[in-house]
């Protein structure tokens, strides 16, 4: 308070007004919660918090609720989505940072940014419209044909192809967060320091022998932290979603079925919601997502920290 | 005396990317088995001649390089010469220490991975070698699977040299090895230099002038890419023949 006293009036102002600004979002947060927790305390009162997290009903009409449908949805698509778009994100950001000529660089970063900047309703009608039938068509055949003959792997891919359905829905969510998992991996890669790639140069190293034993274990951690921000993201997605994944409970071995997300569920059911029960377990599924989300980016705020530590020497 | 010559630099001008000219007609004949020690003020082109050698120039495009540098007589810009197997053979440390992100054992393997080798033994036993030949074996022998960047700075750049002499090259390149280290550790790494040129051809570009009249055995000195005078280092620190390296010897500028 000392300190206070002593700086000028306008001073004390400015830091009054900084101080609120920051505040209020963490008063945000807070309220968020706490609305998220009053709505839902219906929910969580009449099926308790972990019979809600692992019930498989989803009927409305009687009145049952559960999570584990919608959860089983948003898992599933995130995981393939990230499988899908980490290999072809450390791809790019390989190329941009390594390879690439200095002419292409620009182009490609600007290119993967337009890809961050579209709308994501416009991925989902695309999705819709575009990718469905092809996935309908000839991808999903084709699937069933070569890798859906393998025992075991091949319940994956039974049923009829729809296009609507789990693969597809993941498929869109991997373009959608490939610009964030590059960006950050290409990033990440140029915190490896030139004179270290070329210590290994020196050594008679080729190029992929850098990227492997310099830049990727320099940044790991880094590209890391940028896999769970972009899980984070896909954990969230709605729009781009609820064109192409049926919005159907159920849990299914195989990719080719229709499911259901949380935010899918939620999106669509709000304005169906017409019984106290109903519209509160809808408040209870966000409020795990809530959680969900919290927890993975956090996850990667530590890593990104942890890895700022580590090579800022 | 022709067959005394590792490295031969003939009539070479180097372009940065953009056209910059940043060496201007170079002869520098570099003897097998001494210190030739490159010294110039800041911008004059030694670290850029240094890194002719090993064409390290070539891993950002644009740059071009004219005349020759003979290696053993065979030119080193031409085309089709293999850069991997160069830098095999010619070396380079750096100004700041570069240790890899993996072990001790395994920065300094690294190298001899590269090349192929497999057994462990046969890697155990390079690595050994190469420790005790940086002068760092003592102090590092018992915790080899620890992480390169637990070492001090000293330490750091002993094992850097220790992993460029793990491939057994011919020549090695330093590049101001010793600018951001104590007084002791520079001491340690210059008693290195000397100790090493029994086996190998040593280049070295410093900042230091005193470090270059204790270590070398020919020095070059270099303004604004031209190489004003090379001799025998005595001789360039007593009796100069050019004006220009008198003055900046003796302190008047750079």
């Amino acid at each position: 308070m000392a300190v206070l006293l002593k700086k000028n009036p306008i001073d004390i102002l400015f830091l009054g007004i900084t101080a609120i600004a920051s505040l209020s979002v963490v008063l945000f947060i807070a309220g968020i919660l706490y609305i998220l927790f009053t709505e839902s305390s219906e929910s969580i009162g009449k099926f308790g918090i972990l019979q809600f997290l692992f019930s498989l009903e989803w009927d409305p009409v009687q009145e049952l609720f559960g999570a584990a449908t919608s959860l089983f949805g948003t898992v599933v698509t995130t995981v393939i989505s990230l499988m899908l778009a980490i290999p072809i994100a450390i791809g790019i950001a390989i190329f941009v940072t390594e390879i690439s000529p200095n002419i292409l660089k620009g182009p490609i970063g600007i290119a993967i940014e337009l890809l961050a900047a579209i709308p994501s309703i416009i991925y989902g009608m695309w999705g819709l419209f575009t990718l469905a039938p092809i996935m309908s068509n000839y991808i999903e055949p084709a699937l069933q044909k070569s890798i859906g003959k393998v025992p075991l792997v091949g319940m994956l891919f039974k049923g009829t192809p729809m296009g609507i359905d789990l693969l597809t829905a993941s498929i869109i969510l991997s373009i959608m967060i490939i610009p964030f998992t590059a960006s950050i991996a290409r990033d990440s890669f140029n915190l490896t320091p030139a004179v270290v790639k070329e210590s290994a140069y020196a050594l008679g190293a080729t190029q992929w022998e850098v990227v492997k034993n310099i830049v990727l274990p320099y940044s790991k951690l880094g590209v890391f932290g940028g896999a769970v921000l972009s899980l984070g993201r896909a954990l969230g997605e709605t729009m781009a979603v609820a064109f192409v994944l049926g919005n159907n409970h159920q849990i299914t071995s195989s990719l080719l079925d229709a499911a259901a997300t949380i935010t899918v569920t939620l999106a669509n059911e709000f304005t169906e919601a017409d019984t106290d029960i109903y519209l509160s377990s809808l408040f209870n599924l966000a409020l795990i997502l809530f959680v969900f989300s919290f927890i993975i980016l956090a996850t990667a705020k530590i890593f990104l920290l942890k890895a700022e530590k580590r090579y800022s020497r | 005396m022709k067959s005394d010559l590792t490295l031969n630099a003939k009539d070479l001008d180097f372009f940065y990317a953009g056209g910059v000219q940043a060496l201007k007609k170079i002869n520098l004949p570099v003897l097998k088995n001494k210190v030739t020690a490159l010294i110039g003020p800041s911008g004059c082109g030694k670290t850029t001649l240094l890194r002719c050698f090993n064409r390290m120039h070539d891993l950002y495009p644009g740059n071009s390089y004219k005349g020759e540098i003979l290696f053993n007589n065979e030119n080193i810009l031409s085309q089709d010469f293999d850069l991997i197997a160069l830098r095999s053979r010619i070396g380079m440390v750096f100004q700041k220490p570069t240790p890899f992100p993996m072990s001790i054992f395994d920065n300094i393997s690294y190298g001899l991975k590269l090349k192929g080798l497999k057994s462990r033994n046969e890697l155990s036993e390079q690595v050994e070698k190469a420790l005790i030949n940086a002068a760092l074996w003592d102090e590092v022998k018992d915790k080899l699977n620890v992480s390169a960047y637990d070492l001090s700075g000293g330490q750091q750049q002993r094992l850097v040299i220790a992993r460029a002499l793990a491939v057994e090259p011919e020549v090695l390149l330093f590049d101001e090895p010793t600018s951001a280290l104590d007084p002791i550790s520079t001491g340690k790494i210059e008693d290195l230099i000397v100790h090493l040129k029994n086996d190998i051809t040593i280049i070295i570009v410093t900042h230091n002038m005193q470090q270059a009249a204790r270590i070398s055995d020919r020095t070059g000195f270099m303004m604004l890419g031209d190489l004003i005078e090379f001799d025998n280092t005595d001789r360039i620190f007593t009796r100069p023949s050019q004006k220009l390296t008198e003055d900046y010897i003796t302190g008047r500028f750079g």
